[in-house]
């Protein structure tokens, strides 16, 4: 179960990723926000994301077009 | 103190106070129409929350930009790329007949209704959204002597300056884009 969860779905580029990075002010150091996604593109972004900030993106998902990220949140 | 270790000592206290290796992103903003302001305000806000330090500035058709009341138009004039999805295909208008009058207006419900219904966030939303995440926007004076803008025409917070300004700030950035 993740400390927070955020659901960008019906949004597109680049709101789920701004709100991503706000939603995460509400998250501890360690802990997880759970990220629900329609947007395909958020797939790339969300890898960029982590990949530029050092949140890591420890496991993502795809269901029923749903996209499910899941960060836990870096120093 | 060794004189070697004086020599460090020297050159550490003479490094520039940015960490060089601390990316930052500047963006000119030369055009005003809703569909030329989403590229600067959408990589704007996403380098911020990426942790960029980011610095917009806005110049000639940009500055109104930073107008408290946006009221942003969409031609096809000129635009033979911009089609509309429309009944299963897409749409483009002729020149001509962009110039009757009504029809850039109507273009710009078109296209705003579009970018509400396909959950794009609107251009006063990302200009709010980059003011919360510290994006650093600076109106160009000259283009406000130009046009004749007061600063109490533009929206709180935002800076004025000229090209040194921005230079100053493009020459510590890695990414400087002129959209």
């Amino acid at each position: 179960m993740a400390d927070h969860t955020l659901d960008a779905k019906g949004l597109n580029c680049p709101l789920p990723i701004l709100k991503a990075r706000k939603a995460l002010n509400e998250v501890p150091v360690g802990g997880t926000l759970e990220i629900l996604a329609t947007d395909p593109g958020s797939v790339a972004d969300f890898e960029a994301f982590c990949r530029q900030t050092g949140h890591e993106l420890v496991e993502h998902s795809v269901d029923d077009n749903v996209y499910r990220f899941l960060l836990k949140k870096a120093a | 103190m060794s004189s070697e270790a004086q020599v460090v000592q020297d050159a550490v206290s003479a490094a520039p106070v940015a960490a060089p290796e601390e990316k930052s992103m500047s963006i000119i903003v030369t055009k005003g129409s809703l569909d030329w302001a989403y590229p600067p305000f959408i990589l704007a806000t996403t380098a911020a929350a990426m942790g960029l330090p980011v610095t917009m500035f806005f110049t000639f058709y940009g500055l109104p930009l930073l107008l408290k009341k946006l009221d942003l138009q969409v031609t096809a004039a000129g635009n033979p790329a911009m089609k509309m999805p429309m009944m299963g295909g897409h749409m483009g208008l002729p020149n001509l007949v962009t110039a009757i009058p009504g029809v850039d207006a109507a273009c710009s419900v078109m296209m705003k209704n579009l970018i509400k219904k396909k959950g794009v966030a609107s251009i006063e939303e990302l200009r709010e959204l980059a003011v919360e995440a510290d994006v650093r926007l600076i109106g160009c004076q000259m283009t406000m002597d130009l046009f004749e803008y007061d600063k109490e025409d533009m929206i709180d917070g935002i800076d004025i300056g000229g090209a040194a300004t921005y230079i100053e700030c493009a020459s510590n950035a890695h990414i400087n884009l002129f959209i």
